[in-house]
């Protein structure tokens, strides 16, 4: 996985594979280029969206080898090995994503401009509650389950900023999609 | 955003011999506070030495009761580790206090150490800043400063640093382990951060080309009983106004210890020594508390703007010494 590397004048040209929703692209990048502006300019890959750039709204939001990370604050070319999902990979196929499903049942939008970066941050949220992760709300910190209810939910995704404060519908969306998720292990386990 | 050259080290020494080559090299790491600055044009390298392949990645108990802390765990892999949760929670609840579930995925630990104040004059490079470009003036003093520091100030900045990772850490005398071309060293929590004095350039006191690879906190068998509180504008996802790692050693209404560090308040992680010499030895009660909280603030420099803080540092202090002290005898 070696960068190779194009130099004239004062800028860099490295050669980056990417692993994204499966597949590998292989880029020719400025060190500049984010890892959002390489989704979106250079792959067409838009689903992920450009709010502030600055790491404030959470419209960039992807999951980066499992985790949730803001897009827009990462260089591309720093990427290179890593498995990125974004909206476009989340669901299977046709087959979307349960907190996709959720989304729409709940009318979890109104614009839909922040709702792919909202669905990545869930599904990422939802594995760090699954791994035990506490919050800043949680009353007891060495717990091993968390019960995600309203507060825990909106303090996990207080990354992600809806200007149409859909809030109201996403924060039940997220519980559904979370109360499916353990039923479906429950349903495993058995 | 000005060219730069990416190069990803392979070991610790290359890194730090690629960063020492140019005084304008900088290091790569979460990159959450760097790219931003990029962007902004406050951080204007000519390399980017990419650090997270690094192997600086661990958590380790120490014998002492402590913990060794590798700089490139991420933000939220030390506030999710059970040996932090149990015995220093007000580190782990600072870290989850601190930026978004999203930063914190990104976010290291040597990183958190050494962001930048937020102050909206160092942000925009329009605007003269005597941190960003030194000698070039301070807007803050006569124009927005309801968030800036109200300790530890001078005349050439009034700069609040942001960590809340810190603040803990400054109240546990963490140490901060240093790669340079000369070698490893280790630099007491307490003395690394610099006061800006006329220098307010110098945040820290390394070194162009130190590189942080660990940080150790030693054991502290009464910060299990600790805690961290942050008062900030909005619930979540917000830099602080004011906050407080306390923790609190009682016995038989005695104060026999505490441990007490502010955040948003000064220009470093302040750990608050004065308050802490008058709780030692003093009945734990509502009185002492105040006395101690008044003696830390005495110093204050408030302006008209964050004049607030003082009083709300005070409200605080005595406020969590009494939470906590319930908590132990409940």
């Amino acid at each position: 996985m070696a960068l190779s590397t194009n130099t004239t004048h004062h800028t860099q040209t490295l050669t980056v594979t990417l692993h994204i929703n499966g597949k590998d692209y292989n880029l020719e990048l400025d060190p500049r280029v984010t890892l959002l502006d390489a989704l979106r300019e250079h792959l067409a890959l838009s689903g992920s969206k450009k709010g502030c750039d600055h790491g404030q709204c959470g419209a960039c939001t992807v999951l980066l080898n499992g985790r949730r990370i803001n897009s827009c604050l990462a260089l591309a070319v720093a990427c290179q090995g890593a498995e990125i999902v974004t909206i476009e990979g989340i669901g299977e196929g046709e087959k979307l994503h349960p907190v996709q499903q959720a989304f729409i049942e709940h009318d979890a939008f109104q614009c839909g401009y922040c709702t792919p970066g909202q669905i990545c941050s869930a599904v990422g949220m939802l594995r760090e509650v699954e791994a035990g992760w506490p919050s800043v709300v949680s009353a007891d910190l060495t717990a091993h389950h968390i019960d995600l209810d309203e507060d825990e939910i909106r303090e996990r995704m207080s990354g992600n900023l809806c200007r149409c404060a859909a809030y109201a519908n996403i924060v039940p969306a997220i519980t559904e999609a979370a109360q499916q998720r353990q039923t479906t292990d429950k349903e495993a386990h058995r | 955003m000005k060219p730069f050259r990416y190069e990803r080290a392979q070991d610790a020494s290359s890194a730090v011999a690629l960063v020492s080559q140019s005084e304008q090299a900088g290091y790569l790491a979460g990159g959450t506070n760097l790219v931003d600055h990029l962007k902004l044009g406050v951080s204007q390298p000519d390399v980017l030495v990419d650090i997270t392949q690094l192997p600086y990645d661990r958590i380790e108990a120490l014998p002492d009761g402590g913990v060794r802390i590798g700089a490139l765990v991420r933000n939220s892999d030390l506030a999710a580790d059970m040996l932090i949760r149990e015995k220093f929670p007000f580190l782990a609840q600072a870290l989850l206090a601190g930026a978004s579930g999203q930063i914190r995925n990104q976010a290291t630990v040597g990183g958190n150490l050494l962001q930048r104040t937020r102050c909206v004059y160092f942000q925009d490079v329009s605007k003269p800043c005597n941190k960003r470009e030194p000698g070039s003036g301070c807007p803050a003093r006569e124009g927005y400063h309801r968030s800036m520091a109200v300790l530890g100030t001078s005349e050439a900045c009034i700069a609040t640093h942001p960590s809340d990772m810190a603040v803990p850490l400054v109240a546990l005398d963490a140490r901060v382990y240093v790669l340079s071309p000369q070698g490893e060293r280790c630099v007491p929590l307490l003395d690394f951060y610099r006061l800006p004095g006329t220098e307010p350039q110098r945040d820290t006191v390394l070194e162009h080309g130190d590189l942080i690879t660990a940080l150790e906190v030693p054991g502290l068998p009464f910060a299990t009983h600790s805690r961290y509180r942050k008062v900030r504008d909005r619930a979540s996802y917000a830099f602080t106004l004011v906050s407080l790692a306390a923790a609190i050693d009682v016995d038989r209404g005695v104060i026999r210890d505490s441990r007490l560090a502010f955040g948003g308040l000064a220009t470093i992680p302040w750990r608050a020594h004065k308050a802490e010499a008058v709780l030692r030895g003093a009945p734990a009660t509502e009185e002492t508390f105040l006395q101690a909280a008044e003696a830390e603030l005495a110093d204050a420099r408030p302006l008209q703007e964050n004049a607030f803080k003082v009083q709300l540092a005070r409200n605080i202090l005595v406020r969590m010494l009494q939470d906590l002290l319930e908590e132990k005898n409940s």
